[in-house]
């Protein structure tokens, strides 16, 4: 069975994010006054599995030895069924 | 004294590293990324670049490639290994040494001489010189923000090698600059001792990384 996969990759709490505050203040620049910016990463890709739980397990198993570093980031995996 | 150079698509200071090599009496040797066997090496130096387009975060493609497992078997023999900028942040990566080099703080590539000061010297690379020497190499990076959660620890351990003096460019934690492992083999340093190897280039600060690997 095919699953579409997305792993969304961010910064843990309180990481400093150069590029959330470059773009906040970016923001400021055309008088968009916000707070709090922060930016993730994603990836997505599909891929063959038994099961959802084994498409997921096999989606973390990425994240730790790939996808994330587990000093600074944290991630949250999406898997649904389907071609697209 | 043979001391493997690896390359990864984008490793750009190979060459210089080999050049540097020389001017100590070693002998260079280019290492493609999916050599597993290093056992004819003396040392190995992963020299700096943006292997793999930096794609991910810096270092982290690289770090799964094959000669990963070669280094790590010259680590188990206690030969020195020695990661400079992008090799530093891969050796990060894979784990060699502790912590990560993010993102700069200011966002920004930072291309310029910096001063810092010996921390250690009981790496081989270090050896060579008086521990709080302030010395003088550049620094050409993006991400080079060294952070670790146990900084402590990382001081209990005598395992900084290198820290920003009077400046701290890139936001690093204490402004660290350079690292090793437990026993100071493996080191880690975001300047280009290899930039800084000749006088004529502004400073030969840097050369004593590559004479105190020799014969060590």
């Amino acid at each position: 069975m095919k699953y579409q996969a997305e792993v969304r990759i961010s910064l843990k709490k309180g990481m400093l994010n150069p590029e959330a505050s470059t773009i906040q203040r970016a923001l400021a620049l055309l008088n968009y006054h916000v707070e709090d910016t922060k930016t993730a990463e994603t990836v997505t890709f599909s891929l063959e599995a038994k099961s959802p739980e084994d498409a997921r397990e096999e989606v973390d198993q990425m994240c730790q030895r790939l996808l994330c570093n587990p000093i600074i980031h944290d991630y949250h995996i999406t898997v649904i069924p389907g071609d697209e | 004294m043979k001391v493997g150079i690896i390359r990864f698509p984008g490793s750009n200071c190979d060459r210089d590293v080999f050049h540097v090599l020389g001017l100590v009496g070693c002998e260079g040797e280019y290492i493609w990324w999916n050599q597993r066997d290093l056992s004819k090496f003396d040392a190995i130096v992963i020299p700096g670049g943006f292997s793999y387009g930096d794609y991910l975060r810096a270092g982290a493609i690289a770090a799964i490639t094959p000669v990963i497992d070669g280094i790590k078997e010259v680590v188990k023999e206690d030969k020195p290994v020695l990661g400079i900028c992008n090799g530093a942040q891969i050796l990060a990566e894979v784990g060699l040494v502790p912590g990560v080099f993010t993102l700069n703080e200011n966002a920004q590539f930072i291309c310029k001489w910096e001063e810092m000061e010996v921390k250690t010297t009981r790496s081989p690379f270090t050896r060579l010189y008086k521990k709080g020497e302030t010395i003088k190499m550049p620094i050409a990076h993006g991400e080079g923000r060294y952070y670790n959660p146990h900084i402590d620890d990382l001081k209990d351990q005598d395992q900084v090698v290198l820290s920003f003096v009077g400046n701290n460019p890139n936001g690093s934690i204490e402004g660290i600059t350079g690292v090793c492992d437990l026993d100071g083999r493996v080191c880690a340093v975001m300047p280009h001792p290899e930039r800084a190897s000749e006088s004529i280039l502004g400073s030969d600060d840097g050369i004593k990384f590559f004479k105190g690997m020799v014969n060590y």
